[in-house]
């Protein structure tokens, strides 16, 4: 395969011919932040998080899907696109009810840690504050619309990793969500194999694994009989 | 120099952010050393006063008593920090705000759950009415600086006000620093 050589930030960067050029930036450990990507899944450049500026580009243009060329000249940390960044983090936290101090996922959420790395101490838009679901129906897992950024990972590891396309998008635009099936409740899914891997991809606290919030605590005793059956009786039944 | 003249104001909050501002424990009798408190929950003065040099305001803006003091907080004090998530995003306190307007949130909480005599609490003068939407401070009045954080941490409060202090600008872009 032919290399193609580019430079990332004034450093001369060498990157496999169909090599991203967010891919080309991370071998040379320049850091360029990202939302909806994720190794392993294909990229679709939803969140704009990872525009770079190209020179001859009046555009700004995502890394995750954009290839290198040879001779490329490409900034990824400029007055301007730190500023849109911190626009595009400010307007999420702005859409939906992110409330960090009671988030499944305040201390580990790629949103909140973003909003720290750019210096995001307060959001300047006008909290929007919808009323949305949190689904419960789902024998392990909930779904909260309430922290969904609709960067589609679950969706795109549903579909590509596990291959049940249980998970979707529906509506257009600021009525867009994620759906289970035919928009119907997740714990009614006939094609959900309840693998977890959308669960997994979920950068915020919208997908979690149910059991570990206020209340759903609940015993397994059947271990212990087990234990008890085989030291009282020598047998080992499970 | 002339003593700091700092003053803190509890808004639709836990108090959670001003008792992680006594949780700094000892340097709270260095601070004494350059800065009186002229106005505070903490301590007993009745009247905002005037000419405060900096005012840490807890919680977020949730009623019109709310809205009163901040408005005469932000006209007689230079510098007006918004201290903790409450003040900055609405937090925990605005979480009512996708119910709807007040009378949505009060029928809520007052009557849909009430069984003995559903009543909603009116008391003109005594308790002051909510507004409609819990607004982050920033929204109602300029504010100059944030401290983020459910609570921001004792370290975190004291780093800022040796900052302040030292005449140094603040600058809270650090990753430590975050929501939640």
């Amino acid at each position: 395969m032919a290399a193609k050589t580019l430079t990332i930030d004034g450093q001369l960067v060498s990157a496999e011919e169909g090599q991203t050029v967010l891919d080309a930036a991370r071998d040379a450990g320049i850091y360029i932040p990202t939302l909806c990507h994720l190794n392993g899944i294909q990229d679709i450049g939803a969140c704009r998080l990872c525009l770079v500026e190209i020179t001859g580009s009046p555009k700004l243009l995502p890394a995750c899907v954009t290839k290198v060329q040879e001779g490329m000249e490409v900034q990824t940390s400029s007055d301007r696109l730190r500023r849109y960044r911190r626009m595009i983090l400010e307007l999420l936290l702005a859409e939906r009810n992110h409330v960090c101090s009671v988030c499944v996922s305040n201390g580990h959420c790629e949103l909140q840690t973003l909003a720290a790395e750019h210096g995001i101490d307060h959001v300047r838009f006008e909290y929007l504050s919808p009323r949305l679901e949190v689904d419960l129906s789902h024998r392990l897992f909930g779904m909260d619309h309430n922290r969904c950024i609709l960067c589609t990972r679950c969706v795109r590891a549903c579909w590509h990793v596990e291959g049940a396309g249980t998970k979707n998008v529906a509506g257009r635009g600021i009525q867009s969500r994620i759906i289970s099936d035919l928009n119907q409740p997740w714990g009614q899914s006939e094609t959900c194999t309840a693998c977890g891997k959308c669960v997994a991809a979920c950068p915020t606290g919208a997908l979690f694994n149910r059991g570990a919030t206020v209340a759903e605590m609940q015993r397994d005793r059947t271990r212990l009989e087990y234990i008890v059956t085989a030291r009282e009786k020598s047998q080992w039944i499970v | 120099m002339d003593r700091l003249r700092l003053a803190t104001v509890w808004f639709a909050g836990c108090s959670g952010c001003h008792m992680s501002f006594l949780d700094m424990d000892e340097w709270l009798v260095e601070l004494a050393r350059f800065a009186d408190v002229v106005y505070s929950p903490l301590v007993d003065h009745k009247q905002y006063p005037e000419n405060v040099d900096v005012c840490l305001v807890e919680g977020a803006i949730a009623n019109t008593d709310n809205l009163e003091l901040l408005c005469r907080v932000r006209t007689r004090t230079r510098t007006l920090v918004a201290f903790g998530d409450c003040a900055i995003t609405g937090n925990v306190s605005a979480l009512r705000n996708p119910l709807g307007s007040a009378n949505h949130v009060l029928r809520r909480s007052y009557l849909d759950p009430g069984n003995l005599r559903p009543a909603l609490p009116a008391e003109p003068g005594v308790v002051p009415r909510l507004l409609d939407r819990v607004l982050p401070v920033h929204q109602v009045v300029p504010v100059e600086h944030f401290l983020p954080g459910c609570p921001p941490s004792a370290p975190q409060i004291r780093q800022f006000l040796e900052n302040l202090l030292a005449g140094r600008v603040q600058s809270s872009q650090c990753a430590t620093v975050r929501f939640g």
